[in-house]
């Protein structure tokens, strides 16, 4: 299966495959988190038959019903693998005191010995975020390190 | 004083709701609101329909500052990577485009008898298309998984690198008297311009560093501080300040990019709308009716060669017919650039400019997005077409079901540039 990606400059990325049955179908990923699940026309292989807009939320569930394995279900597998290390995924609440500021303000590392692998926001995963990443109310931050160290970050992230 | 300060509030409270109406009305439409502002500033203006006074102060300012977000939001959308990938890429469309389109303004403007800088300036209106427009009118008609539509994209981006080269080109031979002191304030624009690009490209990170973090009101403040800052040190040395905001929306980057985005988005719509307000209030309404039928034959022409553009571009790109058309229909809107460049056109060039360029934008944002829906009927016949041309020259394929070309279309030689192909396997 040839998998096509084409940027679309401003706006996000393409990707496309032609199905076993020769049907064309693409994803139109924006910025903004929106998607489009396109399907081309027979006739027109230029043009889309029907295009449907996706939020990143109804993006996700799609793709789930669809099959994609999901990062956090690995993540658990990993942790069953490994004895005495811990993954989580925590939640920056709207009152979180890092809401707005960065990972390397928040010194999680310095501080509890867990690491932050990846955020999860708007469906959308950043993976190993710099120091300069700022997070946001909403992020889901996954975090790696002793089942102590984790449980710290939880504190840290709830109250500073 | 007292009466003063309620009149003022009164008129501008007045201009901004009905600027708010008109949007809506043109959203009902599927227009854009673009001629409608204009309109309204032409009505609002001396000589128009219904003169105001007062608000004119806070609608000068505003409209500059309207100028510097327009080109701070459109800097945002791409990083410097991104401009220089689809400049080695596209430059030979994008060569075509400004040369086809420019031509017939450049052209039009020395029949007319008007100064080469109008001249000038003329190039550049014809030539620039609206990304603006044509990004929504894509958005709304669900193109954007079409596969002329990175063609399209890429054009515009290299119009708005091309702009980047020609406003400050224009603004330093507006500025200057005498060929030598216009040859020597366009190399040291050029320089200036240089220089930043290279900042951008190598340092981006860094700017990036310098504004990021903090809460969203700080950030705002910061970002707005910054653009202020850049855009009045670029017109000290006559690189205009819309430049001077366009290349540091290029350099910042990222994360901050998206945030200030969504933070300065409707900001942006707000002084843009004020632009275009005061564009049609310093237009002379009296002079529209001898201006239109100029603007309507550049309109003419402009439609054709921003078509025969789209063409060539998607051709090149291994796009079937159907598509050429689509994209050559989607590239004709023009907007907000037109009337920016015929703004910096200060003092009397000649009474006829600023009408004319009005007319010619009030056609083609109109037309702009109706062009697309209206080429749609004929691009499917050309897709039929096309197909029985190919039914009958293979003989054998005929009985072939109709899901073939999908994939013949993706072997051809010319798949677009932009295509990576991953093969990725399942996983």
């Amino acid at each position: 299966m040839d998998l096509e990606e084409t940027r679309l400059p401003g706006i996000g990325l393409r990707h496309d495959f032609v199905t076993a049955q020769g049907r064309r179908v693409g994803v139109v990923s924006q910025r903004s988190g929106a998607r489009e699940l396109v399907i081309y026309d027979p006739l027109d292989p230029d043009a889309c038959q029907a295009v449907i807009t996706l939020t990143g939320q109804e993006g996700e569930v799609l793709a789930e019903l669809l099959g994609a394995p999901r990062v956090v279900e690995r993540l658990a597998r990993l942790r069953e693998q490994i004895e005495g290390i811990s993954t989580e995924g925590l939640l920056v609440a709207e009152d979180s005191p890092f809401a707005g500021r960065s990972l390397g303000d928040a010194a999680i590392r310095t501080r509890t010995g867990a690491s932050v692998v990846a955020v999860f926001r708007g469906g959308e995963l950043i993976a190993s975020p710099r120091p300069d990443f700022v997070f946001q109310a909403g992020d889901r931050v996954v975090v790696v390190g002793t089942e102590d160290g984790v449980h710290a970050v939880a504190g840290l992230l709830a109250d500073g | 004083m007292h009466v003063h300060v309620a009149t003022f509030f009164v008129e501008l409270g007045a201009v901004l709701f009905g600027l708010g109406m008109l949007g809506r009305l043109a959203g009902r439409l599927g227009l854009s609101p673009i001629p409608l502002y204009l309109l309204a500033g032409l009505a609002f203006g001396s000589g128009g329909l219904l003169p105001l006074g007062a608000p004119e102060g806070f609608l000068t300012t505003g409209s500059q500052v309207g100028v510097i977000l327009l080109l701070l939001l459109l800097g945002l959308e791409y990083s410097a990577e991104e401009l220089v990938g689809n400049l080695r890429q596209q430059a030979p469309a994008g060569l075509l485009d400004l040369l086809l389109n420019g031509t017939p303004g450049l052209v039009f403007a020395l029949l007319m008898g008007w100064p080469p800088v109008a001249a000038l300036a003329m190039f550049g209106i014809t030539a620039i298309s609206s990304s603006g427009i044509i990004s929504k009118v894509l958005t709304d008609l669900g193109r954007l998984g079409n596969r002329e539509t990175p063609t399209v994209l890429s054009v515009l981006v290299i119009e708005d690198l091309a702009m980047a080269v020609y406003l400050p080109v224009l603004t330093s031979v507006i500025a200057a008297s005498g060929a030598w002191v216009a040859t020597r304030s366009v190399l040291i624009a050029l320089a200036v311009l240089g220089v930043v690009l290279l900042v951008a490209l190598r340092w981006g990170q860094q700017v990036t560093r310098v504004v990021s973090g903090g809460s969203d009101e700080v950030v705002l403040l910061r970002v707005l501080g910054v653009a202020l800052l850049v855009a009045g040190a670029a017109e000290a040395v006559h690189v205009s300040a819309a430049v001077g905001s366009f290349l540091l929306g290029i350099a910042l980057s990222g994360e901050l990019a998206h945030r200030v985005q969504g933070l300065l988005g409707p900001l942006r719509d707000l002084f843009a709308a004020v632009f275009f307000v005061f564009f049609g209030l310093s237009t002379d309404p009296g002079q529209l009716p001898s201006a239109l039928l100029l603007a309507l034959g550049l309109a003419v022409v402009g439609v054709a060669t921003k078509v025969a553009t789209g063409w060539v571009a998607a051709r090149r790109a291994g796009v079937g017919p159907g598509g050429r058309l689509r994209a050559g229909a989607a590239l004709v809107a023009r907007g907000e650039f037109s009337i920016i460049i015929v703004g910096l056109l200060t003092g009397p060039v000649h009474d006829l400019i600023a009408p004319t360029v009005a007319a010619y934008v009030l056609l083609m944002a109109v037309v702009g997005p109706l062009a697309p829906r209206l080429a749609d009927p004929l691009a499917r016949r050309l897709v039929v077409r096309a197909q029985a041309r190919a039914a009958s020259s293979a003989p054998g394929s005929a009985s072939a079901p109709a899901s073939t070309p999908a994939s013949t279309a993706a072997s051809s030689p010319g798949v677009h540039p932009d295509v990576i192909r991953t093969g990725r396997q399942d996983r």
